[in-house]
């Protein structure tokens, strides 16, 4: 999205620029150098022009020469001075403002790693992805342009000010009261094209909403020959869009033009009101010349400060943003429960206590609810004796993909508890429950890398002839030893080189990589070939042996083979028992069975 | 650059307002740059000889300048916002055109976020390109240009500074701008690679939090963010060098007019107002020269985007139609003639080989097969979504080459597997199968379709909102609808793509009957399911792009293995 500058503010001003200063204060030699250096450079500039004062009059008072060759030279040191100054800061700065971007990211990534699940639950993916893109993107560009910039051009109004002053206090006022009223105008005008800009940012978002439908639906709409239909729509938005970021833009853009006239405007003042002045001996010839050379240079720093320190607002709204992020609160962690490997295989260690982990998964009277007010299961309990296939079966918002959020704790019961061997999965450290459950989620997510390095995620210290046996596990081998590059066949984006089938069959091996106890199958609902379908059965079976399972089943062959079946109904276990049980009940499973009933 | 000049043709009409920005710029320039030389005016022989007369004059004419630039530069403002937004709407429009042109496999080859901001944030650039450039790009050389003709005129020994420290500073800028300008499409690229780290890792949150791999993603970002910090620093410090170097230039400038200028004065061929006129016009020129390198900064980060808006309007719609094309289908029939088909003619493998199908108008045919066998690919190319490799297929006698598009896709409907609704309520989505239907015509098609069930229980009825892409229906509903949008077409030849693969099967039942009695409109599924297309009167068996079997069921039951073996898997097991 494109970001318009003057339609963000920061709303705490003052924090975020602390906030953001911590940062540049981890670099802290690198930033009180670039202050003093900025000072230095600015000093001497001012010294330089200041300069061409003495010099002249040294020529028109007959100072010859000699003195002339002194000036220059002295001016010249100055100069030297103040151009190593401006090379030091701006390749300091250059390296600082980077380090500090750096460190930003980071931070923001490692935060964004610690958020609960619910945080990407509840917010979509464009919207975090603008952390990265948008607002540390304002935050480097103003660091880069605006920070030593905005210092700079403060110092230089200033100085320009107090010199302008020096030389000649009358004409100073007026060249004040001609700032007063630049200011003025670029506040007002900044006012009229913010309400338009405003507009512009909602019909940014109404075109960019039709076009991102539009495009993802490009092929039905050539099926159904709307081309022409949805063109006008098109049509309708964009010149919206046109005459709204035209409003905005033709007022934005008389800023400058009116800014520098004002300054011609004084400049023609000042150099009549100085002449007169010169009639009256109340000045020099000299003074005069030099200070309306400062007149003139006065303006580009104001000019400056106004729109780099709009730049820098803007920025410090994104920081603004960013640092809401990193303070939002971690995913809490209290477990001290923790995971061993011992020589008779995984133990649970509580304090001094070690319990074998056996997968034995109890929920009692378990109540949840995403949003308050809205329960999605409700005083659910079940029992799963180690070794054990559960499979939940109901429609879509029945709960099931809810049980399995609690087992591993991406989100915590409201009343109730569940155990894992006797244990309140609360007291678990997180990370040790997780590594002790594998999961195989419905949608596979594939990561940028080899095939081999894809199922290597479940377990990172796998060796190659780990990762060969965790897919032959799954059955995945034969179809990866088909691909061109065998396990070393790179994966693009998200896995679009491959079948939703083989997709699963990879999510299985990674899961058998991990070696994990307990189990938790989403099985895929997509379209997959009958001969596919039967290698992943085969796969998950392979990988179900021995290992307590929690499956959300959609074929029939899983829950046939389940343990017990859950037939989950508005957040309730309406039935329970294995297969045949539930087909003599003649209730919702045996309706879902024989096909009266739609899942999904 | 080329695609700068190619995308400057859209500016059509708005290239009027373009001109005359940039003339009232060079208007506005103009009068601010005979200031300085009235100023130097006023001095030497108002001030110095005491001439108030004279004084007020050049004042007044001053004055009177100043006013004048401030009135062009507020016209300019409203010409150059309209130029620079009708020229973005301009290239949004041609880009969008282009799409709708695009066939299938011109859409294959772009994701559906890289157009999108090709559309949005690509054509944003460009407009700030004009906002933000055109001021200084016709400013800078004005100023340059009339800066060294003014000191040239006012003192030509001393404008031979010029002559040497302008061109030096030219071509140190020139420089540096020449060595960044690939350095940013680097950059651009490394910031990509970091945005492709954190959306990976967004959109496998739960892989990675179900196998507590926090750290490893937070290792893998810092290596990302290691190399654009190094790929920044190493471009910004180079950029910033700007800077420091027309400060020296700046300088050098000065330190010389002040000592050449001095000894001129000294000798008494030079007064000190023009002296200070000098100066300033010294201060311009150099001045213009950074507007320029800067302007030239801005403008290659352009470039990038304006690569990508002419890929998407360079690309040529691989279907053509014919001159003078068939506009009625006389039936549904549909022969498929040795036909084969591959995606792109690099492709190494056919996807579709020498396939021979007959398929009498009226009649049902069932299409089975493995994934990537290529069911779905051989339905598309009868609506002409593909051409295909070799041989041919026509509908209803005629080439479907031979059609015209929109003739050819009328006749022909179909639902696609990953099919679509749209925001809006359901008529609006139903409309597009017919625009004029009314809620009659609506209800009996979601009727036929199975949808007019779930659609009496939603109390807005027709008027239901569906969400953006549907949302606020499920899956088999979604594909219910689909299928009714489809029927409004009133099709000859009616293809259903794995499109009841989430309605429940006695459903399910129900649409194949309404759809039986379909009279005179051939019809085609491809299915997963065996039961779908158990009843129709040609089954199609597909593998690896090859047809395998044709026949009834109760031939291929009797002569096809790989039927029976569906038929064994699918009794056995099934789906839920």
């Amino acid at each position: 999205m494109p970001r318009i500058v003057s339609a963000r503010k920061p709303r705490n001003l003052m924090y975020t620029l602390k906030r953001l200063f911590s940062y540049m204060g981890r670099h802290g030699f690198s930033l009180i150098a670039v202050a003093l250096l900025v000072v230095i450079s600015v000093v001497c500039n001012l010294a330089g022009t200041y300069m061409i004062s003495p010099v002249i009059d040294s020529l028109v008072d007959g100072g010859g020469r000699q003195a002339l060759v002194e000036g220059v030279l002295f001016t010249a040191v100055i100069y030297v001075i103040g151009v190593l100054a401006a090379l030091g800061y701006s390749q300091i700065m250059a390296y600082a403002s980077q380090k500090v971007v750096y460190d930003i990211r980071i931070d923001l990534f490692d935060h964004m790693q610690s958020l609960p699940l619910k945080y990407f639950d509840t917010h979509q993916h464009g919207d975090v992805m603008s952390y990265y893109t948008n607002d540390v993107d304002t935050i480097s560009d103003a660091l880069n342009n605006s920070f030593a910039a905005v210092i700079k051009n403060g110092i230089q109004i200033a100085g320009t000010m107090t010199m302008l002053l020096v030389l000649n206090w009358r004409l100073s006022l007026i060249v004040a009261l001609s700032y007063i009223a630049m200011f003025m105008y670029v506040r007002h005008s900044a006012r009229r094209s913010k309400q338009y800009y405003r507009k512009q940012q909602t019909s940014i978002g109404a075109l960019d909403g039709y076009v991102q439908e539009m495009v993802a639906g490009q092929k039905v709409i050539k099926v159904f020959n709307h081309e022409k239909r949805n063109l006008e729509g098109f049509d309708e938005r964009n010149a919206h869009l046109q005459a709204m970021g035209s409003a905005a833009q033709a007022y934005a853009s008389t800023m400058i033009p009116a800014v520098v006239s004002i300054s011609f405007l004084t400049y023609t003042i000042v150099s009549l009101c100085g002449g007169f002045m010169v009639l009256s001996d109340l000045t020099s010839l000299g003074a005069l010349a030099s200070y309306l050379v400062f007149v003139r240079q006065a303006a580009a720093p104001i000019n400056q400060f106004t729109q780099q320190s709009n730049f820098l607002l803007s920025s410090l709204a994104g920081a603004e943003r960013i640092f809401e992020l990193v303070d939002m609160p971690q995913e809490v962690d209290e477990g001290t429960v923790t995971l061993k490997r011992t020589a008779e295989g995984w133990a649970w260690q509580d304090g001094d206590e070690s319990i074998p982990l056996k997968g034995d998964v109890r929920f009692e009277d378990v109540t949840f609810s995403y949003e308050p007010g809205h329960p999605v299961l409700k005083n659910v309990s079940l029992y799963a004796k180690p070794g054990q296939k559960i499979a939940f079966v109901g429609s879509t918002g029945a709960g099931k993909t809810t049980m399995t959020n609690l087992i591993n704790r991406f989100y915590d019961v409201d009343e109730g508890r569940i155990t894992f061997d006797g244990i309140d999965v609360r007291r678990i450290r997180k990370r040790d429950l997780r590594s002790s459950l594998g999961m195989v989620l419905q949608d596979t997510h594939l990561f940028t890398g080899t095939i081999r390095e894809n199922i290597r995620y479940g377990r990172l210290d796998a060796t190659d002839e780990d990762v060969a046996r965790a897919a032959r596990i799954a059955n995945a081998d034969s179809f990866i030893r088909r691909l061109p590059d065998g396990y070393d066949t790179m994966v693009v984006s998200d896995g679009a080189n491959l079948s939703s089938g083989q997709r699963q069959l990879l999510a299985i091996a990674r899961a058998a990589v991990a070696d994990p106890p307990v189990l938790i199958l989403d099985e895929a609902t997509s379209n997959i070939d009958t001969r596919t379908e039967d290698l992943i059965e085969k796969g998950m079976d392979h990988l179900m042996e021995g290992r307590t399972v929690f499956v959300i089943a959609h074929r029939l062959s899983t829950v046939r083979n389940a343990d017990a079946i859950m037939v989950l109904e508005g957040g309730k276990i309406m039935e329970r028992g294995d297969h045949d049980d539930l087909v003599a009940q003649r209730g919702r499973y045996y309706k879902l069975y024989t096909g009266m009933f739609e899942l999904q | 650059m080329k695609r700068i000049a190619q995308l400057f043709h859209l500016f059509g009409d708005y290239r009027r307002d373009l001109v005359i920005a940039a003339l009232l710029v060079f208007v506005e320039t103009c009068f601010e740059l005979i200031i300085p030389t009235m100023m130097a005016d006023l001095i030497d022989n108002g001030v110095a000889y005491a001439d108030v007369e004279y004084m007020f004059l050049k004042g007044g004419q001053m004055a009177l300048c100043a006013i004048l630039a401030l009135a062009t530069g507020l016209t300019y403002a409203r010409f150059a916002a309209r130029a620079a937004y009708g020229w973005g709407a301009n290239i949004r429009r041609a880009e969008y055109a282009g799409i709708q042109s695009y066939a299938f496999s011109n859409i294959d080859r772009y994701e559906t976020s890289s157009l999108v901001t090709r559309l949005t944030s690509d054509v944003t650039v460009m407009q700030n390109a004009i906002n933000n450039g055109l001021r200084p790009l016709v400013r800078a050389p004005v100023m340059c240009a009339l800066g060294v003709f003014f000191s040239f005129t006012m003192n030509p020994e001393l404008a031979l500074v010029f002559l040497v420290i302008t061109p030096l500073l030219g071509i140190v800028l020139f420089l540096i701008v020449r060595s960044v300008a690939p350095m940013y499409s680097r950059l651009q690229k490394t910031v990509d690679d970091l945005n492709g780290v954190v959306e990976e890792n967004l959109r496998a949150v739960r892989t990675v939090k179900a196998f507590v791999r926090d750290e490893y993603e937070e290792s893998k970002f810092e290596k990302v963010d290691k190399t654009l910090y190094h790929t920044a620093t190493r471009t910004n410090s180079r950029a910033v060098l700007n800077l420091p170097m027309f400060q020296m230039a700046m300088y050098i400038c000065v330190l010389c007019l002040m000592f050449f200028g001095g000894m001129m004065v000294l000798d008494g061929t030079l007064l000190v107002g023009q002296l200070t006129g000098f100066l300033s016009y010294v201060m311009q020129v150099l001045n213009s020269m950074m507007m320029l390198s800067n302007v030239f900064l801005l403008l290659t980060r352009s470039v990038a985007s304006a690569d990508r808006i002419c890929q998407v309007l360079d690309e040529v719609p691989s279907l053509e139609e014919r001159e003078n094309p068939v506009r009625t289908v006389k039936d549904g029939g549909i022969v498929f003639d040795h036909v084969s088909f591959r995606y792109s003619e690099k492709a190494k493998e056919n996807t579709l080989t020498d396939i021979s199908l007959d398929i009498r108008p009226g009649s049902t045919l069932g299409i089975l097969g493995g994934t990537g066998s290529g069911k779905s690919t051989l339905v598309q190319l009868i609506d002409r979504l593909y051409d295909v490799s070799e041989g041919r297929i026509t509908v209803g006698g005629v080439d479907v080459r031979d059609y015209s598009l929109q003739t050819l896709r009328d006749a022909v409907a179909m639902v696609l597997q990953k099919n679509l609704l749209f925001s809006g309520t359901v008529r609006d989505n139903l409309r597009w199968g017919d625009e004029e239907a009314d809620d009659e015509t609506l209800w009996k098609a979601c009727g036929m379709a199975g949808a007019a069930e779930f659609l009496h229980r939603f109390p807005a009825g027709l008027d239901t909102d569906l969400g953006q892409g549907g949302v606020n229906v499920s899956g088999g509903q979604k594909q219910r609808l689909c299928i009714a949008r489809a029927l409004l077409k009133k099709p000859k030849v009616l293809i259903l793509d794995d499109s009841t693969s989430a309605v429940d099967t006695a459903t399910e039942a129900s649409i194949r009957n309404a759809l039986d009695r379909l009279d005179g409109v051939t019809k085609i599924f491809i299915a997963q399911r065996i039961s779908t297309v158990m009843g129709a009167d040609l089954i199609a068996i597909l593998d690896d792009g090859h047809l395998v079997a044709t026949g009834t069921h109760d031939e291929l039951i009797a002569t096809s293995p790989i039927y029976q073996e569906i038929y064994r898997s699918q009794t056995k097991g099934g789906v839920l």
